[in-house]
């Protein structure tokens, strides 16, 4: 017997939350088993899924050949440094994930317990199957049962019609991108109909091909990433989901679009063209400012977090290309910089996003709300989920020392480097928009106080609320996992530049990993100690040291005496927690200052009225500019169509008739 | 690591600790002075702080630990502000830690830590001061970030330190970009500061506060920590401005005569600061919290337009 390799072991994983998730779904009805065994057995195969693929990152690729799917069509399968990346990002992530939902699932919520595992694993095992496949036929099963996964898990509670809708809607966008992708195989394989990657690697059309290839791959991919203008599931689908799916999609799904943006623009296309990496930044930050502006409007938590998500791909878009465009200039190593930035991000979003998701997720099932306007001071009930959200919170803000810093300030840094373009327009206009990403962060930390403060500080603004407990044994180990991923990867930069090292070897043949670590694994200097430096660790240990140095001298010196008392506010006596700002509030002067970016239709009551309603509905401009008039058209066309339909049957006897006369017509000559 | 950089840092974190208050003394001085009042004494800021650390803190039924923590948490990150911006030396220990974005960073997680402290009791002067400083604050951002961008540019660095010694001790060129960029960091530290225009560090009504109202429920001791964190943050500024836009006399070695020299220096064009923001705040008048994205707009553009004159005028040899 041959010795198993890496990618055999990953298989095997694979296999093994298949295999858990047809366990679940024979034996349906019992939900002790499957919360209490199953859903951890996947959460250590996912730990194992993360290990593996940490050894498979250095590693040489690894290539095996699946007698499965048609015949003469075997799956070609692949384990690179990219692939490994995004596996060690999958396992690591749902890890956490599957070990919430253990603690999460409920008898008797949505989708029966079984099916629901079912779904969750074969999700899991296909997201594993997309970033290990090789050819474009493996590729787009796995994709299309990620999908389909997906989506049955979005309608878990498919009693209500606005989630049938919602899920609906990221099917039918889906498949639209799913058809984009399909296109830029073709593109890629050429007249040859080889459909292996390798094959496509060796296309080199110098025309017009690859950039008609790159442009369907971002449509199809950007679909599944939720970038403008194709993002309207995202907001719908995301947030109806049960907590633990919407954890997953935004924190990993998402991400599969990114590599599968990837894996065609660096390593299946020979050229990489400098207007792409334009185009890619000029969609990512609009993407981005468009996330972070409705995100911070929001009034529902979880929307709040879908939104969030665009902004956060925005940015890893904007990574992506400026990775193009240094490439383009044939700068490797800005071009692995700003790639660097770009895949660190991916692997913070996964994390910190997550962790809100699964926070709400705990709200949710506490208190049964996921209106931000009836929540509040849920941090005096529910401590362990408040302290957790809150490092996600602050990491989603790109706060120093967690790890959404550490992405944002290597994309500034990479920005710094465009004024040495050699290009007239770019190397002025690209360090500019660097001032753009700064307002998006600032933006980010606006959106993350609202859903912090509004949901955990203050006064509750229901009386139901003082009932809400915290979350329970298994949610919280899930939680603490992913929140002390965030503290890790921004406390660790080196070591995570280190393992990016070979995938931006892989894909631009140049790495950071040399500079970085060439001043010991506390200082993170991407490219030299006297251009730029950060030390997360000397930063939060002097921050930790600060603290409780004052602690101990203001007690020293002075007393701590304490009285407790009625709140101040001005010496106003008759405060109701429904004085508060509530996050209508909260997004008020978002709504005024960016205005043209919403469709806004407010209702006011008159002076008069003896039953006063105030109404303010902030909605998608998109919406009725670009996805209305899109569908009226397909309406419209089906509807000509729809004419050769007149359901008798002497008509389709004519039809046929008609086609085979023309056949023999065409054909004769 | 030598002991002359050790030495420096911590002298420099001293003297930003027991300078800060004494500056802040001296800008209400200042203030009295044009406005033809009769002036408060130069420490009056210690005792303000002195007699808040005597008093019981009166903490709301439902101030959270959030609440309580947040006074150390934003003092010790300005603290540690003060630490990084090179004023005595540019040898120091702290300069490899944090570049000038990690510095705005740092500013930022102040921000929101003050900010959720101030929506956690769920009064609503308190939530409406948080709304408010988050507003100015990603107003403010990317402009400053700019303003350190166009800097950086010039010194082929972000590093505070290597920023200082590029444009003290290399050969005398004059920059018109750090001239917009000089103005759109006055135009920022006012507003990051809750200094006039944007907002009025002596108010006393409540509608038109921004950082105050964020701390009406702070008391005693929790009061005077956030108090002498405020007064850090405007030294920290203060010395920015300095390090960025007057940068000679700032010392690379950390030898004893050059660090005294550096600090009287130091002295001197904190005075001189102090009085002009005194002259700006007495000239000018509140501004309604919506044009505040005029002012900081403006600000931004300045900051863009110097990023522009470096690289259209002074990259072209």
């Amino acid at each position: 017997m041959r010795q198993l390799l890496l990618i055999d072991w990953v298989l095997i994983t694979a296999l093994g939350w298949l295999a858990i998730g047809l366990v679940g779904i024979v034996l349906p009805r019992n939900f002790a088993l499957i919360s209490r065994y199953l859903f951890p057995l996947g959460a250590a195969l996912a730990l194992v899924l993360a290990l593996l693929a940490l050894a498979a990152i250095g590693a040489a690729p690894q290539v095996r050949i699946l007698p499965l799917g048609l015949p003469d069509l075997p799956f070609h399968l692949r384990l690179d440094a990219l692939s490994a990346f995004f596996l060690l990002l999958l396992g690591a992530t749902a890890a956490g994930i599957s070990i919430y939902a253990a603690g999460y699932l409920r008898p008797g919520e949505g989708t029966a317990p079984g099916l629901h595992c079912l779904l969750y694993h074969g999700l899991l095992a296909s997201m594993a199957m997309v970033m290990l496949a090789d050819d474009g036929y493996a590729f787009m099963v796995a994709w299309e049962t990620m999908a389909l996964c997906a989506y049955f898990l979005v309608a878990s509670e498919h009693r209500y019609a606005e989630i049938r809708r919602a899920a609906y809607l990221y099917l039918l966008i889906s498949h639209v991108g799913a058809v984009g992708i399909l296109l830029a195989f073709g593109v890629m394989a050429g007249s040859a109909g080889d459909y292996t990657f390798d094959a496509m690697r060796e296309f080199s059309s110098n025309g017009y091909w690859p950039s008609v290839a790159f442009l369907l791959a971002l449509f199809g991919f950007g679909t599944k990433a939720g970038i403008l203008p194709l993002h309207v599931w995202l907001p719908e689908a995301h947030p109806v989901a049960p907590s633990p799916v919407s954890a997953m999609m935004s924190g990993i799904i998402l991400k599969t679009a990114i590599y599968g943006m990837l894996r065609v623009a660096f390593d299946l296309l020979h050229v990489q063209l400098g207007w792409w990496g334009v185009l890619l930044l000029v969609i990512g930050l609009a993407s981005a400012l468009f996330g972070v502006i409705f995100a911070a409007v929001q009034t529902d938590m979880k929307r709040l977090l879908a939104y969030s998500s665009i902004e956060n791909i925005g940015l890893v878009f904007v990574g992506i290309g400026l990775a193009l465009v240094f490439k383009s200039f044939q700068l490797p190593n800005l071009a692995a910089l700003a790639l660097t930035a770009a895949l660190y991000h991916c692997l913070n979003h996964a994390f910190f996003k997550s962790l809100l998701f699964l926070c709400t997720g705990s709200v949710l099932h506490a208190t049964g709300e996921r209106n931000l306007g009836k929540l509040g001071g849920l941090i005096h009930h529910m401590p362990w989920v408040a302290w957790l959200a809150l490092i996600g919170a602050l990491a989603s803000a790109g706060l120093p020392p967690l790890n959404g810093f550490v992405s944002e300030w290597l994309l500034l840094q990479g920005f710094l480097f465009t004024a040495g373009l050699p290009h007239g327009y770019l190397n002025m206009l690209l360090p500019t928009v660097a001032g753009a990403v700064a307002l998006i962060a600032a933006l980010a930390g606006f959106a993350m106080v609202k859903f912090f403060g509004v949901v955990f500080l203050g006064q509750p603004r229901e009386e139901k609320l003082a009932q809400a407990h915290d979350a329970g044994r298994l949610e919280r180990l899930g939680l603490l996992w992913l929140a002390a991923g965030c503290v890790l990867l921004g406390l660790l930069p080196n070591v995570v530049i280190a393992l990016l090292d070979p995938v931006t070897r892989q894909l631009l043949g140049g790495g950071l990993s040399y500079t970085a670590a060439s001043h010991g694994w506390w200082l993170l200097a991407p490219i030299s100690e006297d251009r730029a430096s950060y030390s997360p660790a000397i930063f939060l240990v002097s921050i930790a040291l600060f603290i409780p140095l004052v602690y101990w001298a203001v007690r020293r010196y002075y007393h701590g005496r304490l009285t407790r008392v009625a709140a101040w506010d001005c010496g106003f006596p008759l405060q109701t927690s429904r004085m508060q700002d509530t996050a209508e509030g909260f997004g008020q002067p978002i709504r005024r200052i960016f205005s043209p970016f919403f469709k806004r239709t407010r209702e006011h009551p008159s002076p008069f009225d003896t039953q006063p309603r105030y109404r303010s509905i902030v909605e998608d401009p998109l919406w009725y500019w670009l996805y209305l008039p899109v569908a009226r058209l397909v309406e419209h066309g089906t509807r000509l169509i729809a004419f050769l339909q007149q359901g008798r049957i002497a008509i389709y006897l004519l039809y046929s008739f008609v086609t085979l006369l023309t056949l023999l017509v065409l054909t004769r000559g | 690591m030598n002991f002359y950089a050790l030495f420096a840092q911590l002298l420099e974190l001293v003297v930003a600790l027991v300078l800060a208050p004494i500056l802040n003394g001296w800008i209400n001085m200042c203030r009295a002075w044009l406005q033809n009042r009769s002036a408060p004494p130069l420490l009056q800021t210690y005792y303000t702080l002195s007699k808040l650390f005597h008093k019981d803190v009166l903490l709301a039924h439902n101030a959270s630990t959030l609440f309580r923590a947040a006074p150390y948490i934003i003092f010790s990150c300005m603290a540690l502000a003060a630490a990084i911006v090179p004023t005595l030396s540019t040898d120091l220990i702290f300069a490899p830690a944090a570049d000038a974005i990690a510095l705005v960073g740092l500013f930022a997680l102040a921000r929101v830590f003050i900010a959720l402290a101030g929506m956690d009791v769920g009064t609503s002067f308190g939530s409406l001061g948080s709304r408010r400083e988050m507003f100015i604050g990603f107003l403010a951002e990317p402009a400053l970030l700019m303003v350190f961008f166009t800097a950086s540019l010039i010194s082929r660095s972000t590093s505070l330190s290597t920023i200082v010694e590029t444009l003290a001790h290399r050969e005398f060129v004059i920059y018109p970009s750090l001239a917009f960029a000089g103005v759109a960091f006055t135009m920022v530290s006012l507003a990051e500061n809750a200094r006039i225009p944007i907002d009025n560090p002596t108010t006393h009504l409540e509608l038109t506060m921004i950082h105050e109202a964020m701390i009406l429920e702070y008391s005693g001791r929790h009061l005077a920590l956030i108090e002498w964190a405020a007064s850090l943050k405007l030294f920290a500024y203060s010395c920015l401005g300095i390090a960025l836009f007057f940068p000679f006399g700032i010392p690379e070695a950390a030898d004893p005569l050059s660090l005294a020299l550096a600090g009287a220096t130091l002295i001197l064009k904190l005075a001189v600061g102090g009085f002009v923001l005194a002259l700006i705040e007495t000239l000018s008048a509140k501004m309604r919290i919506f044009r505040a994205p005029e002012f900081l707009g403006t600000a931004f553009l300045l900051a863009v337009l110097a990023m522009l004159v470096h690289l259209l005028l002074e990259t072209g040899q």
